[in-house]
């Protein structure tokens, strides 16, 4: 089929409908299993020995005591774990040396009959260390930092068009401020987790991640085996927000465990407070905007500097100032990224990483403009929207930023607003409203692949290794299966969640249903060709997700809308969010319920990053030290109020056959700058560092 | 030291030979296989794995396995089945609250407690009720939906 | 965790001869601290002895009009009992201000009058910390102390106690009735906990093998009048910033009697004397109140980063006082 048959537009009857959750019975009542759930008989734990220092090298390590435990199987250290076969991943490359490159790193670890006797070994083993100097403070001032070869899913470090500096120096108007976001946690409910068990040179591997395919092809060169010699099964994940994306440290650990005990499943899950160490995190930026604009607000020039960090051992470089290059239209304009390599845990995927931190900067800085300018911030962000994508020239598949905000500032009433901050008080709350724009990449990747068996019950054995991790791929892959089929949803009977079944990329980058659903499409479409309308029993096809040639050809991003409302507490700065309001322009939804909960989902996330999360590092022993959900806070029942997302009625035909363009992150997007500005309005206090805590409010 | 102990768990009385310092929750999920009950934090910040004892709604991760001796331990799996959910448990599949699912045995066995002992709740009442269990997928006005729809049934059976 | 011996006392002066045999023995209530000490390495007794099914679990008015809370009464009783709804309303709100309902299920009055600091580097067993691990070092001092004292604090310890419902019971002169190897003895809480100086590792004057038994409420009428105050980042399930519990009583504009208490901001409930001191027989007024706090904190010394706390301290206390004053 080529690629243009591929990807036809398809007739949608399910499509668009609000079907229920399929898993939904299965999650209430406990039947549904998650990675540490599957019964298996005879499971052991293991339990890791972590550094207690952020550099330097392990001496020795006397296990004389762990060893006399009862209940003791294997006692695993750098000098007896089996040898890795691929260092390229230093992060993953555990055990393997006595070097240590981060506080709370794995050095060793305890097989043992319960997770107890394991917990308590691992006590009693006695580490000497040799300690180096270490450094995990990062700051604008370093002298170290350096610009990485790219920034995260590959794009340009730099970017620059005209002259920014001159463009600055002759703007009528214009800002010059510095802004940071901390260190967040993913957190997702589940803790990760991995169970073992190693047979004749074969993995089985029950996981809580965002991609089984994917995980097994990056542990397969780890332990010099095929990808096919490792089977990974996750039907249902709890959550992960981008830090199941890719394999950690975990992974590898319950491995090296389960060699160690052969034909024995070995059960791993990291602690709370592990997972500020071992399961990555969102960098913190520090990020200069310098915004220059005439005195209508037209854009003449667009400077983002970013600061960030990575870890030593391995690089990760987060994409925030890359939304900028897209969002407005300015003849001048100039991104960068600059890294400190620090002594640290390495940072990783999280929830819309770069356009998170980068968009709070962006847009916070818009509404700092649009007050120089005397100008009402939906006015100014409506006055610079560009035609064509600023950066590349292409056109957009669809763009209608312009089309959220008119429509949000009429949901919300933004009308009533007045124009200066700090003008309303009710009981000795402030009362104030902000907004921020959002966006989002389309992504589709690559290599997913889908099979359809016709069986003799009459249903569709519809068939992809993909994953749910609370998205609702569940439901929307029934969907777009029925519609492809053109049959009705009873019809199809989903196999997700397991690596036995056909290749399916990861769910990254808010990819997951374009990349997996084309394959759908295409296999169904494939299946129609060979077998007809009427197939016999047994009749199969599989097929992969299509090249897109439109991809190449298009700007294709998703764009949003946030509205808030805050009352600040004039006494104590206490922050409440009695109202917020997000409308997106994301392509075709697929399903308005389980959509609804992506927006909402996200949204609350991005009220709990403006208000709470902040994982504070300490630099003197380069730890978390706000390492646990009593210290760590994330929003709970008392803080959501009234959270609310809508979209607009549209079909994005160019980024595939279903019309959509991927929903899971664009929700966090732009959503703590809304509620920043709306702290402004309310107090006239500008918070340019987050989180927004009452202490920075007491004026 | 294993040691041998009778647990009342969903009305029945359970055997079990575990350390007497094993924490109730690792006793339920591992030894009798329920799988209701979740760890998210062990340290009683999260609320996963909210069971009731003796009809009140407590955390299981740091409850030691011997003080729940002689006590009456309901889990999830408790309440409902697949086939014949309990009525919160119904009311979460009709507000369709779950996303991730993980937090959801605390969600339902905290508000399940809750109702029993007031059911005519107000919105604040029950936000309040459920401010020990941490949601990370954002399911927070659904769950308050379902626990409101779920008040309105028990009214009325 | 280490592994440990269970066992349920039988009663009370069992209980205390068990400790007393037993140095590293402790008794165990709700668990709801003591065991998140024990997972995490703070603590590692080899004997806990179960207290709560003694029979502590009461709360009555006595004839004098004192009331009595049983040691084992837990949180959420204790919270929705009527006589303490309506008697000292600031213990009740106090109690729902903290933890979640779950914890509150469990947590009794001992156990939270009991519980430990919650500062990040005592629950850490890799960092230094003297209260933990004495003569070690405080790893707060220099580092992250949003949640730290700025009353009262030394330059061994800077920690603050976390309980709320000690705060309410500080300000409402509770005593803590106690039995030991020796016999009954009744502490005034104001004097219960202690402040840090040069032995942080000693919260409370409760010695080893003391059991405590109940907390006693005098009658108190300007309690009736009087609520509790709580800031926190989180608007429900965490620890308080700064908290003021107060009680006053206002006739003609001036009052007759009041009562404050701060959480959050030092070793103990830190009981208000001074602004209590100029507040008795002034006039009611913002004014005053403002010179009241400013009095109170004047002897507040911060840290880098908790040096918001005496603002928002008196801010809080301010409006907590001009709240009860303008529903008088
Ligand atoms: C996530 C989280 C959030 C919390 N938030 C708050 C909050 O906001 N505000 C707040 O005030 N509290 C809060 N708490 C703390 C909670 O209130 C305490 O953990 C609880 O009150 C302790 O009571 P317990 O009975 O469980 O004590 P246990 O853990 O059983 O014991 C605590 C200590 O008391 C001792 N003890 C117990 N009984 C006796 C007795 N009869 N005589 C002498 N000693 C005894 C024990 O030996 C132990 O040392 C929170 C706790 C957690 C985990
Ligand atoms: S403040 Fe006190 S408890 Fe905290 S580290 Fe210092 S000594 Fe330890
Ligand atoms: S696992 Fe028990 S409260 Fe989090
Ligand atoms: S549904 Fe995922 S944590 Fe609540």
């Amino acid at each position: 089929m080529n690629a243009d048959a591929a990807n036809a537009p398809l007739r949608t009857r399910a499509i668009g409908q609000p079907l229920a959750r399929i898993e939904g019975h299965a999650k209430v009542t406990g039947a549904a299993r998650y990675a540490w759930e599957h019964d298996l008989s005879d499971p052991l734990y293991a339990y890791p020995l972590q550094a207690t220092i952020a550099r330097g090298r392990v001496v020795s390590i006397d296990a004389e005591a762990a060893r006399a435990l009862e209940g003791v199987l294997a006692i695993i250290t750098p000098d007896n774990a089996p040898k890795l076969q691929s260092d390229e991943n230093k992060e993953l490359w555990i055990l393997q040396s006595d070097g240590i490159g981060f506080r709370g790193q794995f050095i060793g670890a305890v097989v043992a009959a319960s997770l107890e006797v394991a917990r308590h070994a691992v006590d009693l083993l006695r580490v000497q260390y040799e300690e180096e100097f270490h450094d995990a403070d990062l700051r604008a001032d370093r002298n170290d930092l350096y610009a990485p070869e790219c920034v995260n899913a590959g794009y340009p470090t730099d970017s620059v068009e005209g002259d920014v500096d001159a463009a600055l120096q002759a703007a009528e108007v214009s800002i010059d401020h510095t802004y940071t976001t901390p260190m967040e946690h993913n957190n997702p409910m589940e803790t990760h987790t991995t169970v073992a068990i190693w047979n004749d040179g074969h993995f089985t591997l029950y996981g809580s991640t965002q991609g089984a395919h994917s995980l097994r092809k990056t542990l397969a060169p780890l332990f010099g085996i095929d990808a096919d010699a490792i089977r990974v099964i996750a039907p249902h994940v709890g959550g992960g927000f981008g830090s199941k994306g890719t394999a950690h440290a975990h992974d590898v650990l319950a491995c090296l465990a389960a060699q160690a005990v052969p034909g024995r499943p070995v059960k791993v899950t990291l602690t709370r407070q592990q997972m500020f160490q071992l399961a990555g995190y969102r960098t913190p930026t520090i990020q200069r905007i310098r915004l220059g604009a005439d005195r209508e607000g037209r854009l003449t020039a667009i400077a983002h500097d970013v600061i960030e960090q990575t870890s030593r051992i391995k690089e990760f470089a987060e994409q925030t100032a890359v939304p900028t290059r897209i969002m407005y239209a300015a003849p001048s304009r100039r991104t960068t990224h600059r890294l400190a390599a620090l002594d640290v845990p390495v940072p990783s995927w999280m929830r819309a990483p770069g356009e998170t931190p980068g968009m709070f900067a962006l847009e916070t800085a818009m509404d700092e403009l649009a007050i120089a300018c005397g100008l009402d911030p939906v006015e100014l962000r409506v006055r610079n929207d560009p035609a064509t994508d600023p950066e590349s020239g292409k056109p957009w598949s669809h763009r209608d930023l312009v089309g959220c905000l008119r429509e949000g500032a009429r949901r919300f009433g933004w009308d009533r607003r007045d124009r200066a901050p700090r003008t309303r008080e009710r009981h000795g709350w402030l009362i104030g409203t902000g907004v921020a724009a959002a966006t989002y990449p389309r992504y589709r990747m690559p290599g997913s692949v889908a099979a359809i068996r016709y069986g003799r019950d009459g249903r569709y054995a519809v068939r992809i290794g993909a994953v749910d991790i609370g998205t609702g791929t569940w439901t929307a892959l029934t969907q777009i299966a029925a519609d492809a089929l053109e049959c009705p949803v009873e019809s199809i009977v989903l196999a997700i969640g397991d690596t036995d079944l056909p290749n399916a990329t990861v769910e990254g980058g808010s990819s997951g249903v374009s990349s997996w659903g084309t394959a759908i499409v295409a296999a169904a479409r494939a299946f129609r060709d060979h077998h007809g309308r009427d197939p016999k029993v047994g009749a199969e096809a599989s097929a992969a997700s299509p090249d897109n040639p439109d991809e190449e050809r298009l700007a294709m991003h998703s764009f949003g809308a946030q509205f808030a409302e805050v009352m600040v507490n004039a006494a104590t700065g206490e922050v409440r969010v009695p109202r917020m309001l997000g409308v997106f322009s994301v392509g075709r939804i697929l399903n308005p319920r389980t959509a609804r909960s992506q927006f909402i989902g996200g949204m609350t996330m991005g009220l709990s990053m403006a208000l709470l999360e902040h994982s504070v590092m300490d630099a003197r022993f380069g730890e978390v030290v706000t390492h646990d959900f009593a210290e760590y806070h994330v929003a709970a029942h008392a803080d959501i109020e009234d959270v609310d997302a809508i979209w607009l009625d549209e079909s994005d035909p160019h980024s595939n056959a279903m019309g959509s363009r991927g929903i899971g992150e664009i929700g966090i997007v732009g959503a703590a700058a809304a509620i920043g500005n709306a702290v402004w309005h309310a107090t006239g206090i500008r918070v340019r560092d987050l989180p927004i805590t009452p202490d920075k409010l007491l004026g | 030291m294993a040691k041998t102990m009778a647990l009342k768990v969903n009305s029945e009385t359970h055997s079990v030979s575990v350390d007497p310092g094993t924490m109730l929750l690792y006793v339920l999920r591992d030894d009798l296989k329920l799988h209701g009950p979740k760890f998210g934090c062990g340290l009683s910040e999260c609320g996963a794995c909210t069971i009731h004892l003796d009809g009140k709604a407590v955390h299981s991760c740091v409850l030691p396995v011997e003080a729940a001796v002689g006590h009456h331990i309901t889990t999830l799996e408790g309440l409902g089945t697949v086939e014949k959910p309990s009525p919160m448990q119904q009311a979460f599949i009709d507000e369709q609250a779950v996303q991730c699912g993980y937090c959801i045995n605390g969600m339902i066995m905290t508000a399940s407690a809750f109702l029993a002992q007031h059911p005519n709740p107000s919105r604040d009442e029950i936000k309040q009720a459920l401010n020990g269990n941490l949601c990370r997928c954002g399911t927070h006005m659904r769950i308050v939906r379902a626990v409101q729809r779920a008040a309105k049934t028990g009214r009325q059976a | 965790m280490k592994p440990f011996v269970y066992e349920r006392a039988r009663d009370a002066a069992q209980a205390v001869a068990a400790l007393v045999a037993d140095p590293d023995a402790v008794f165990l209530g709700g668990g709801t601290n003591l065991v998140d000490h024990m997972r995490l390495g703070v603590a590692s007794p080899d004997r806990v002895v179960d207290v709560t099914r003694l029979p502590f679990d009461r709360i009555e008015q006595l004839a004098d009009g004192r009331v009595c809370i049983g040691a084992n009464v837990r949180n959420s009783e204790l919270a929705a009992h009527r006589l303490i709804r309506t008697r000292y309303p600031m213990l009740s709100q106090a109690l729902l201000a903290g933890a979640s309902g779950q914890l509150r299920n469990m947590a009794t009055t001992a156990g939270n009058l009991m519980q430990r600091t919650r500062c990040v580097y005592f629950q850490n067993v890799t960092t230094p910390c003297n209260k933990r691990q004495p003569g070690s070092g405080c790893s707060a001092i220099g580092g992250y102390t949003r949640y730290h004292a700025i009353l009262g604090a030394s330059e061994h310890c800077i920690a603050v106690h976390p309980s709320d419902m000690a705060v309410a019971m500080s300000a409402l002169d509770a005593r803590v009735v106690v039995l030991g190897p020796s016999g009954e003895r009744r502490i005034p809480l104001v004097d219960f906990h202690r402040l840090p100086g040069d032995e942080p590792e000693r919260d409370t004057v409760l010695r080893h093998g003391e059991l405590i038994t109940a907390v006693e409420l005098p009658a108190l009428p300007v309690a009736a009048h009087s609520l509790y105050r709580k800031v926190r980042d989180r608007r429900s399930f965490a620890f308080a910033l700064v908290s003021v519990a107060a009680a006053l009583d206002v006739r003609g504009g001036t009052i007759a009697d009041v009562r404050i208490a701060f959480g959050g901001v030092a070793h103990k409930p830190w009981r208000a004397t001074r602004a209590e001191e100029i507040l008795r027989g002034t006039d009611a007024t913002p004014e005053q109140f403002e010179r009241a706090a400013d009095t109170e904190l004047a002897a507040a010394r911060s840290q880098p980063g908790n040096a918001f706390k005496v603002k928002m301290l008196r801010n809080t206390l301010v409006a907590a006082l001009q709240e009860l004053a303008g529903a008088a």
